[in-house]
């Protein structure tokens, strides 16, 4: 079996070739994949041209469940962008090396989500042609918007996330991007080309670039957790009870640290499989994403259970009833089901017969993001269908226009993903370069101490000249 | 919220916020509704369908929650799981009732969370909701712990009033669109009238309106004068009367009474909402 990260042996040459090889000639089931997706978006693009003509009516929001999947999805899908902020960045100033052959498509799943995310609160709004009412833009009124309110803190936390994580995807892309410049022809090569920006190897270039990306990983921490938290505060800025919770920051951010893990295991299984990375993206680090994703499950359920603990002994009655309410009502069955596969089914994650099966692990991920996914779904609408008044307290179930809008954004996401894994390198070239680099050095006693650039900046250049030779 | 404001009166907002809340009201339009008086025959609610161009839309969307209701009268059956016999016994009284309209709270929940600031508090003491500006992200009705916020789910203007009904519209106010919240106004066109007479008189500022110069809608045909409405500050209107007797304050997140008499009470006041509503509780033999 298996029990290296990598294969520290692997020519450098053949990494430049396997993940050239996984970003050209697309299969049949590429392209059919693509279609599923565009017929994905369709769904939701239909239901949404006709809300956008009807009113929000159809979407069966009522009084008073004022929102419903639309927010819900909407934090499942930023909460989907954290792991990948968690592999590239936190993972990278520790110094774990084995998130390199699998940051890649984390990072781009970050950016592809928020993209995603960014969409529902477009959707949601009433009147989503004066959207851009939220930005502090220059107006001869003088009116801006109202800094107190936490959908405008939303609205700047997501852009800045957004606009930062793609720069630092690209960033980090750079001497990949060359490598694909050096080895392609046609409107790959103008495109890498400019994408590259004269990319040459050089000590200077590399200097520049561990620097730059190490920055952009320190700013990237805590605007992620920030993020993150600010999105809690939708809720946590409320008087409503189940919104009106302290731990909210904490426990939204372990949610979305989660439920993206979840996400890139899933991703992993199928980007290894259809694109034959076994070399790369290896049972071994499977195996650490798995124990990752486990260690988050248990703060995850440790979060809920002191949310729990602290509305029982608070003795706030509304609270406590809405807390009754959401463990025996109406929505009890998604409440003990997204608690059976948020704090039970990861345990399976803790076996190692289980978690090296990879149609176990794959099945295990989605059913975990499917946890999560309820998990939005149970803060937002209990409190909403049971809140402090009680002549407002109903029941509901979203109709098919928001299904249909939730449905596409998978296509959505899943259409982008799918352009990202033939336009770019999903497996970051230079870095398991250097993984294997180092892995070599440390078999052959040479020992630690060569995180330094010079190192690894020689390593890579040594590469571009491998590749040049052969 | 111009920056050429924020310069000016940067001192104000920064003092302003140490006092929290708003100071320099002309008037409070404050409410007292007596629920012994209530006898719950909806007149008020058909009045302010009438005055503030409400929309009516039909059984199937209101039974889905989709009503404009801004002043609903709600029922209230006394403690249901007593068991079958019990329930009888109390229910011949008949249900409770409440009219509930915007509770205008000095320290509105709605009003920090709009992201366009869409709902403000006025001089006047009205929490007000710009149709205009309002976007539609009814973050507003979900911080309400009233749950008094309305939202137009469809263009109900386009079958809430079928020729010629389109004539009984009150041109005083507008006819909103799909995509915009909208709740109880304490009648301010109502308001801005008898502002304008009062200027005409030569009154301006702080007090201008007299007490009995406007009624709002509902008070207007309430059958029984279940509802009080009026100006708080002026000590000698009806509505700070009837709070004063009944010792609620605003200000305040619970009211200390002298003794059980006095019936007044704000909903949900210990969420420290300072509405400008208030109730008296019904006298009951049971």
């Amino acid at each position: 079996m298996h029990t290296k990260d990598i294969n520290e042996n692997l020519p450098w040459s053949q990494i430049n070739k396997d993940v050239m090889r996984s970003m050209m000639n697309p299969r049949k089931a590429y392209w059919v994949a693509i279609i599923v997706c565009i017929a994905m978006i369709s769904c939701a693009v239909a239901a949404e041209v006709y809300q956008y003509n009807v009113g929000m009516g159809p979407a069966n929001l009522n009084w008073p469940h004022m929102w419903d999947l639309y927010i819900a999805t909407f934090i499942f899908w930023i909460g989907m962008s954290h792991p990948g902020t968690l592999l590239s960045a936190i993972l990278h100033i520790i110094h774990a090396d084995w998130r390199k052959p699998i940051y890649r498509f984390a990072e781009a799943m970050t950016t592809f989500s928020l993209m995603t995310a960014g969409l529902f609160p477009v959707i949601h709004i009433g009147r989503l042609w004066n959207m851009y009412w939220v930005l502090p833009y220059y107006s001869d009124r003088g009116i801006w918007p109202n800094f107190r309110s936490p959908l405008v803190w939303d609205a700047f936390a997501i852009s800045t996330y957004l606009t930062s994580s793609a720069l630092f995807l690209f960033i980090g892309m750079i001497p990949d991007l060359a490598i694909c410049r050096d080895n392609t022809t046609g409107w790959r090569r103008k495109l890498y080309t400019i994408l590259s920006l004269g990319w040459r190897g050089d000590d200077r270039q590399w200097r520049n670039f561990r620097r730059t990306y190490l920055l952009m990983a320190c700013f990237l921490i805590p605007l992620a957790v920030s993020v993150h938290s600010i999105v809690s505060s939708d809720f946590a800025m409320s008087v409503m009870p189940g919104w009106h919770v302290t731990t909210f920051p904490p426990y939204f951010v372990a949610g979305a640290l989660y439920s993206g893990c979840a996400a890139i295991m899933t991703l992993f299984i199928c980007l290894r499989y259809f694109f034959r990375l076994e070399d790369y993206m290896t049972i071994p680090i499977l195996v650490k994403t798995a124990k990752l994703t486990f260690a988050i499950a248990m703060v995850w359920t440790y979060l809920n259970l002191i949310e729990f603990a602290s509305i029982w002994y608070g003795h706030n009655a509304v609270d406590k009833e809405l807390l009754i309410a959401k463990f025996t009502g109406a929505y009890s069955p998604y409440f003990w089901m997204m608690l059976f596969i948020g704090s039970v089914v990861p345990f399976t994650l803790a076996s190692e017969k289980l978690r090296t099966h990879l149609p176990t692990m794959l099945v295990v991920s989605l059913v975990l993001n499917l946890g999560m996914w309820l998990e939005r779904w149970m803060i937002v609408t209990p409190t909403l269908s049971q809140g402090y008044h009680p002549f407002a307290f109903d029941v509901m179930w979203p109709s098919m226009i928001q299904w249909a809008i939730v449905f596409g954004s998978f296509g959505w996401f899943g259409l982008l993903f799918l352009i990202f894994v033939k336009v770019f390198p999903c497996v970051s070239m230079y870095e398991v370069k250097e993984m294997c680099y180092h892995r070599k050095r440390e078999a052959m006693g040479v020992g630690h101490g060569s995180h330094a650039a010079g190192g690894a900046a020689g390593a890579v250049t040594a590469s571009k000249t491998d590749l040049e030779g052969s | 919220m111009s920056l050429e404001n924020i310069l000016e009166n940067w001192s104000k907002y920064r003092k302003g916020h140490e006092e929290g809340g708003y100071h320099e009201y002309e008037h409070m339009w404050g409410m007292a509704i007596d629920l012994d008086k209530c006898t719950g025959c909806n007149a008020c609610s058909v009045a302010c369908y009438a005055e503030n161009n409400l929309a009516v839309v039909g059984e199937e969307k209101f039974s889905k929650g989709q009503g404009m209701h801004w002043l609903r009268i709600e029922r209230y059956w006394d403690e249901p799981d007593l068991g079958e016999d019990k329930v009888n016994e109390y229910q011949i009284h008949g249900a409770s009732f409440i009219p509930m309209n915007c509770q205008h709270c000095n320290a509105a929940t709605c009003e920090p969370v709009c992201p366009v600031a869409a709902t403000y508090h006025t001089p006047d003491g009205l929490n007000a909701q710009v149709y205009n500006r309002c976007i539609g992200s009814r973050y507003c009705s979900n911080n309400c712990p009233y749950r008094l916020r309305y939202f137009n789910f469809f263009s109900y203007y386009e079958d809430s009033w079928p020729e010629p009904l389109q004539m009984q519209l009150n041109p005083d106010i507008s006819v909103r669109d799909k995509g915009v919240m909208e709740k109880c106004t304490f009648c301010v066109q109502r308001i801005r009238t008898a502002k304008d007479d009062a200027a005409r008189d030569d009154r301006r500022g702080p007090g201008a309106v007299k007490d009995g110069d406007l009624k709002t809608a509902c008070q207007q045909s309430c059958a029984t004068q279940a509802i009080f409405f009026g100006d708080l500050l002026d000590k000698d209107s009806a509505v700070s009367k009837v709070w004063e007797k009944h010792e609620v304050a605003l200000g305040k997140s619970s009211q200390n009474k002298s003794n059980p008499d006095k019936r007044g009470y704000r909903v949900l006041e210990g969420l420290n909402t300072d509405p400008c509503v208030m109730f008296l509780e019904r006298v009951r033999e049971v």
